[in-house]
């Protein structure tokens, strides 16, 4: 087996290709054996922007990030961060990881660990303190500084975690499922610290199937399916449409699949909502829905949201 | 401070904090309190005359019962290094403590050879400091003193660094129950090749010595541990198994003769071997 990229640290002087996406993947492929975890991945994430990498489980979005930071080796394609091939040591000092399966020393405390990072890092020991005085600040945990890690339920550790992702003011940041273990006010804190590093200029490349949450921070999108990017674009590219939710009484099974001549159906019973129907085709609709001699009670056209463009993306994926 | 001595570093404050030395410390005073009463008993034993046995005497069998109290304590060492080394690496690969320190710019090399030097300093400390205490106590208590000291303790750490090292070249790959598992087989395995070696050289079987040969090579476990042996033989014991010939040497308590200079110029080469081995396994694998 080929050794695992961990280039030397040589020929890249600070702020080198600062012109450069934050992230660049040209067909990069992993299989394990017969499974194809990542197939052909090609995108271009610009500096300081929120990308979300939107995919349900299995998709090979947590691949895709391991391939990047070099702890996986690409089977072919090939791979670039702030400039440098994936694997490049230097680099790797301006980019901070949230890992999916986030665990931490439980020996040390909270502070430890994230001066263990600093020192990792590295960072110059005279900024240690103010470091990790803001990370704590910064994820709610400035109560718990001296506290051991051992000690922290599931949910703290995971904001341990994202304070050692944000020491340094890293120019690029990864977050694999950065809420997993979050309760909802956690969860709104993470949005914020997430704007907040758009808001300084950093690069955050989110990986999440948490809809609603990267519908809310993202500027540009990508949904990954069995390891193909099957749809990508800013927000508004990718919800252009609009969604119609009629509540009607009256069908039958065999009207509601005539109905799919309009779009894909997310059929609850009296209520059925429309993904993607061009706000034009609304009276028509009605039409035809009365026409079949359904009694129709309410109409509500209202924009796309990035749940029902995700499902209709991965249906036609099945189709497909 | 170097990324190598972070985790070197690391490693022994895990082991501080876990207060695995803790308990090391309270059950090595326990031995070692326990074995001085007994190694004095040994003064007090007397003939069917009643008079106390000759200072010669007493030396015998002290150094006979140190021995074995040795290879307990030898034992006792490969064990825990093989138990500790075993998850060192794919411990944190499972549990994902090391992912967001792999991300940072530290390699895979400096991780390997960070944990085990912090091992070994442990593994080192914890032989001469333990292995010296008994020897003072054995020394208060019969007032005899192993010829060569410092290369028995030498060879008792060597003994359970063998073991640290293959038990974290095996967790660079394997699971730390797998790993420290089959680190302790291969040891008991080595031990029991080297008792077939010494059986080969008593019936003057050359395939049979072979067998121990080819272990010492293999892991040299056992060729360390007839070092401590002999550094802990008085010369007067030596000279009456030299005078038995081919059956003074078969043996798996007893050396003739201190291990040859090849013999340690292949430990030096086999360390560096197994270190390089490590560091390579780890660097291909993916986390």
């Amino acid at each position: 087996m080929a050794e695992l990229a961990e280039k030397t640290e040589a020929a890249s002087p600070p702020g080198e290709a600062a012109g450069t996406p934050a992230v660049k993947t040209v067909e990069l492929t992993k299989r394990f054996g017969h499974t194809v975890a990542l197939a052909g991945l090609s995108m271009t994430v610009p500096r300081g922007e929120v990308f979300g990498f939107l995919g349900p489980n299995g998709a090979g979005k947590t691949t895709a990030v391991k391939l990047l930071l070099g702890l996986l080796k690409p089977t072919s394609g090939q791979g670039s961060l702030l400039g440098r091939p994936i694997g490049d040591l230097r680099t790797r000092r301006r980019i901070g990881y949230l890992p999916e399966l986030f665990r931490y020393q439980a020996w040390l405390s909270a502070a430890e660990v994230l001066a263990l990072h600093c020192e990792l890092a590295p960072l110059p020991r005279s900024s240690w303190k103010d470091e990790i005085k803001t990370a704590l600040e910064t994820v709610g945990l400035t109560d718990r500084v001296n506290d051991r890690v051992g000690t922290f339920s599931k949910g703290m550790q995971q904001r341990l975690g994202l304070g050692a992702a944000l020491l340094g003011e890293p120019e690029l940041v990864f977050l694999d499922e950065p809420t997993s273990a979050l309760d909802p006010v956690g969860r709104h804190d993470v949005r914020e610290i997430i704007r907040g590093l758009a808001s300084r200029g950093s690069a955050v490349f989110l990986n999440s199937h948490l809809l609603s949450e990267v519908e809310q921070v993202c500027d540009r999108v990508a949904v990954v399916d069995h390891g193909r990017v099957i749809a990508s674009g800013t927000m508004d590219e990718l919800l252009g449409g609009t969604a119609v939710r009629v509540r009607v009484s009256g069908l039958t099974q065999a009207d509601k699949n005539r109905l799919s001549q309009y779009g894909r159906i997310d059929d609850e019973g009296d209520q059925i909502t429309f993904a993607n129907l061009d706000a034009e085709r609304v009276p028509e609709l009605v039409a035809t829905i009365v026409s079949m001699g359904g009694r129709v009670y309410e109409v509500a056209p209202r924009h796309q949201t990035l749940e029902d463009r995700f499902l209709q993306l991965l249906e036609d994926e099945e189709k497909a | 401070m170097p990324p190598v001595l972070v985790m070197a570093r690391l490693t022994v404050q895990e082991s501080s904090r876990r207060r695995l030395l803790l308990a090391l410390l309270i059950l090595t005073l326990i031995v070692v309190g326990v074995s001085a009463w007994g190694f004095n008993k040994i003064t007090t034993v007397t003939r069917s005359d009643g008079t106390p046995l000759p200072p010669e005497q007493v030396s015998l069998i002290t150094s006979q019962l140190l021995i074995v109290v040795t290879f307990m304590f030898s034992g006792v060492l490969a064990l825990s290094a093989a138990v500790v080394a075993g998850p060192l690496i794919s411990g944190e690969v499972e549990s994902g403590l090391l992912l967001a320190m792999l991300a940072r710019p530290v390699r895979r090399s400096e991780v390997v050879i960070g944990k085990w030097l912090g091992l070994a300093a442990l593994v080192t400390l914890y032989a001469a400091g333990a292995g010296g205490l008994e020897l003072a106590a054995v020394d208060w208590a019969t007032g005899y003193l192993p010829p060569h000291p410092v290369e028995l303790l030498a060879f008792v750490a060597a003994d359970g660094l063998v073991l640290l090292s293959l038990g974290m070249l095996l967790s660079t790959r394997l699971s730390g129950i797998t790993a420290g598992v089959i680190a302790l087989v291969a040891w008991l395995m080595a031990w029991i090749a080297g008792v077939v070696g010494d059986i080969g050289t008593g019936l003057q079987n050359q395939a049979l010595e072979n067998v121990g040969v080819v272990s010492h090579l293999l892991l040299p476990a056992d060729g360390l541990w007839r070092g401590a042996i002999y550094a802990m033989e008085p010369d007067t014991l030596i000279a009456a198994m030299r005078a038995l010939g081919t059956a003074g040497r078969a043996n798996p308590f007893a050396a003739i003769e201190p291990p040859p200079t090849e013999f340690l110029v292949w430990v030096v080469f086999w360390f560096a071997a197994v270190l390089t081995l490590s560091v390579w396994s780890f660097r291909t694998r993916e986390i």
